[in-house]
């Protein structure tokens, strides 16, 4: 008897469980979106807009763009990438890992000199010429764009020299910003996005860095070659185009092409 | 296996921070685990949980609460701020406070295991020849719990050398001051260089081996077999 109920307990379980694993509830269905770590905060916002209008899911994973590059070649199973770049987006599609058509530009990046104290930088950056701090943060210059984008501007300034030994790398913008956040750093590059909010500062001293002096950091998104037949992957490239999106995006501090 | 220069410099820098991290955490340990195998203190279970803490817990963990610590809102940054000597995130004396605590329990565990192996008896033996408790600790429980201590070395050295993620909560990836093979490692799979990182990991797990035969072979010879 007991033995009995057991098995048909055993057996219904089975049941439901092979149930959740095998059913699509509707249309909906689900994106894995690789996303620059600069772009964390606004794709957040953006993947519950993008669930409430379209009942899709979007699963996010962060990363600096080349950490992101690398698990894309090695065969991650990401959809859509939205990277802090057009150059990434553009190789992978010569390597046949995303689809070139898609790629257009979702935003334009700026670049924020940054300290959570509110009188260690000045409205010009004139502290990055007096040099009287002991930590700069960057993001990792080899992998994520806005690394790379505050080794022009020092390098622009004619600083790089002088300023090399300070330098402090973090894997990726948003460690970068966590070294300056917790005082580990004095100042640091950081995105826009994550010190601004609706044009305000939100905490510390900034000086917003003047596009002149790097390349403009134009973050593309593109298709990759495992979402082509997602149609919850072809529903999230659309929605970013949406006016809705548009104004999120633009919330967060970012320029539209 | 010609390591670049890039790996040459991550290599001489792991090499000292595992000698120096060793050196303090013998001092620090020895001490404490003959103090814990003696005592009957209720703290003792306390002290043991804390001790045994960084063996489980994820290295972030204690990557990102060493980093509040030493940051201007950190006791040790108020410390060392105080002092004159400004922080120490970012910089080799940081990473050594930070392997000392990561490789805390592969230092105290063989120790006091050998110590408590010791019993009572051969310092009431030292006591009945009128040596001093202090004269008995190093003439006698010393070199008797030597097979504890080689194997505590060879750990410490050992786990600070494959220590990877503290480092890079800690480290901001220095050249020459804070980037170890394993961030080094790191930096060349990220950037694709996987040439550069197949040289590099070859060479860990080669030492590592060599590492292990060499604490069994020192064990042997010193009479007694791994716990």
């Amino acid at each position: 008897m007991g033995l009995l109920r057991i098995m048909a307990f055993v057996r219904t379980a089975a049941l439901l469980l092979i149930a959740a694993l095998t059913s699509t509830p509707g249309r909906t269905g689900e994106v894995h979106v690789a996303v620059a770590a600069n772009f964390a905060a606004p794709m957040k916002s953006l993947a519950i807009a993008f669930e409430r209008e379209s009942g899709h899911r979007a699963i996010l994973s962060l990363g600096a763009t080349g950490q992101l590059y690398a698990q894309i070649r090695q065969g991650a199973p990401y959809h859509v990438l939205l990277a802090a770049d057009s150059n990434t987006p553009s190789k992978l599609a010569g390597e046949g890992d995303a689809v070139a058509t898609t790629q257009r530009t979702y935003a334009m990046g700026r670049l924020v000199l940054w300290s959570r104290d509110v009188d260690t930088v000045d409205a010009k950056g004139e502290v990055l010429r007096r040099g009287d701090f002991r930590r700069l943060a960057i993001a990792n210059p080899k992998l994520a764009p806005y690394g790379a984008a505050a080794m022009q501007t020092l390098s622009t300034l004619g600083l790089l020299k002088t300023l090399r030994s300070k330098i402090v790398d973090g894997a990726n913008i948003n460690q970068a910003f966590q070294f300056v956040a917790s005082g580990n750093a004095e100042l640091g590059f950081v995105a826009m996005s994550q010190v601004m909010q609706a044009g305000h500062l939100r905490s510390g001293s900034a000086w917003i860095v003047p596009a002149h002096l790097h390349e403009p950091i134009k973050q593309d998104v593109i298709l990759l070659a495992k979402g082509q037949d997602n149609p919850a992957a072809l529903a999230l490239l659309r929605y970013l185009d949406s006016r809705r999106a548009r104004d999120i995006i633009q919330r967060y501090g970012y320029e539209l092409p | 296996m010609t390591p670049s220069a890039d790996s040459g410099a991550a290599i001489l820098l792991t090499l000292q921070l595992a000698a120096i991290t060793t050196l303090f955490l013998l001092l620090l340990a020895t001490p404490l685990a003959w103090w814990l195998a003696r005592t009957s203190s209720r703290w003792r279970g306390v002290i043991i949980a804390l001790i045994t803490l960084p063996l489980v817990l994820p290295p972030t963990v204690l990557g990102f609460y060493i980093l509040l610590t030493l940051g201007p809102d950190g006791w040790i940054g108020n410390l060392t701020q105080s002092l004159g000597l400004g922080l120490l995130s970012f910089s080799f004396t940081g990473l050594v406070i930070g392997s000392v605590f990561f490789s805390l329990p592969f230092a105290v565990y063989p120790i006091l295991y050998a110590f408590e192996m010791l019993g009572r008896r051969p310092l009431e033996v030292a006591a009945t020849l009128r040596a001093k408790p202090l004269d008995a600790f190093f003439s006698v429980a010393l070199p008797l719990a030597k097979p504890g201590l080689l194997t505590a070395s060879v750990l410490i050295f050992a786990h600070t050398v494959g220590e990877f993620g503290v480092v890079l909560m800690i480290g901001g990836d220095i050249p020459g001051e804070t980037r170890v093979i394993a961030t080094q490692i790191f930096g060349y799979v990220e950037a694709m260089e996987y040439e550069a990182a197949h040289r590099l990991a070859a060479l860990m797990v080669a030492f590592s081996f060599v590492m292990l035969m060499a604490l069994t072979r020192l064990r042997r010879r010193a009479g007694a077999a791994l716990p």
